[in-house]
């Protein structure tokens, strides 16, 4: 995670097709900016920010399901529960299913685990719409490999 | 059994926060209702789930863009009702 850079995950480490499900692994930093506002003297990872997390790891689930082909933008979100606080050093297990697959819509829900504790959970909505420009694929395909993204990414836009 | 209007009306009232009385066959569901886009997503999701249906939103907005059909074919509720009509019947063919 690079919080200030909005790199809030760090590695994909499973999407299953089939299932229409995403597993992904990240730790919150021990040092970021962020922490200095949120809060003095006790550090706490923003809640939007685990929001934020659960909507990218979705993100790459619906990206990997449209070949590449399409770029979902967070629309909503719905049923959020922070359900305890997390602060730096802490590592996360994320989740995202399907819920519905709509005509330039697609709703996930999103999870995050810690150490087999429930820490968050939401059902998100995104907009689905082809990728404003090459480059901007370009940009994600990058990010995909950084992220170790577990299947073939497909060569064009 | 309620008809696929008052489903469409329930539907909309609920997720809106539209009074339901407000809401007839001839309401268009942005002029009339001021729905925006993003209410419209949950619209369609609650009619997608309703219906066993997936709505072809991108479809009707392209045909609205390039000026082959009207908003009002596909957005004022009783044509929308009828448009449902047709995808379940088809779905079910």
């Amino acid at each position: 995670m690079h919080l200030e850079y909005f790199q809030l995950i760090d590695r994909i480490a499973e999407i299953d097709f089939a299932e229409r499900v995403i597993r992904v692994e990240a730790t919150v930093p021990v040092t970021s900016t962020i922490f200095e506002g949120h809060f003095p003297g006790h550090p706490l990872m923003p809640g939007v920010l685990l929001i934020e997390a659960m909507a990218q790891t979705s993100g790459w689930l619906i990206i990997g399901l449209l070949g590449f082909q399409r770029m979902p933008f967070l629309a909503g979100v719905k049923e959020a529960k922070l359900r305890q606080f997390v602060t730096p050093g802490t590592p996360l297990s994320l989740e995202a299913a399907i819920e519905h697959d709509g005509s330039g819509y697609t709703i996930t829900r999103a999870k995050i685990k810690s150490e087999g504790k429930s820490v968050c959970d939401a059902t998100l909505t995104f907009r689905v719409v082809p990728f404003p420009t090459a480059d901007f694929r370009a940009q994600m395909v990058e990010t995909a490999k950084r992220l170790k993204y577990p299947a073939e990414i497909p060569a064009n836009g | 059994m309620s008809s696929t209007l008052d489903t469409v009306s329930n539907i909309i009232a609920e997720t809106c926060d539209i009074p339901r009385e407000t809401i007839t066959p001839e309401s268009h569901a942005i002029d009339d209702l001021g729905i925006d886009s993003l209410d419209f997503l949950d619209i369609a999701f609650a009619i997608d789930k309703a219906f066993g249906i997936k709505l072809p939103l991108e479809q009707w907005t392209q045909e609205v863009n390039d000026g082959k059909a009207t908003t009002e074919q596909y957005f004022i509720l009783s044509n929308l009702s009828a448009r449902i009509d047709e995808l379940v019947a088809a779905k079910k063919a």
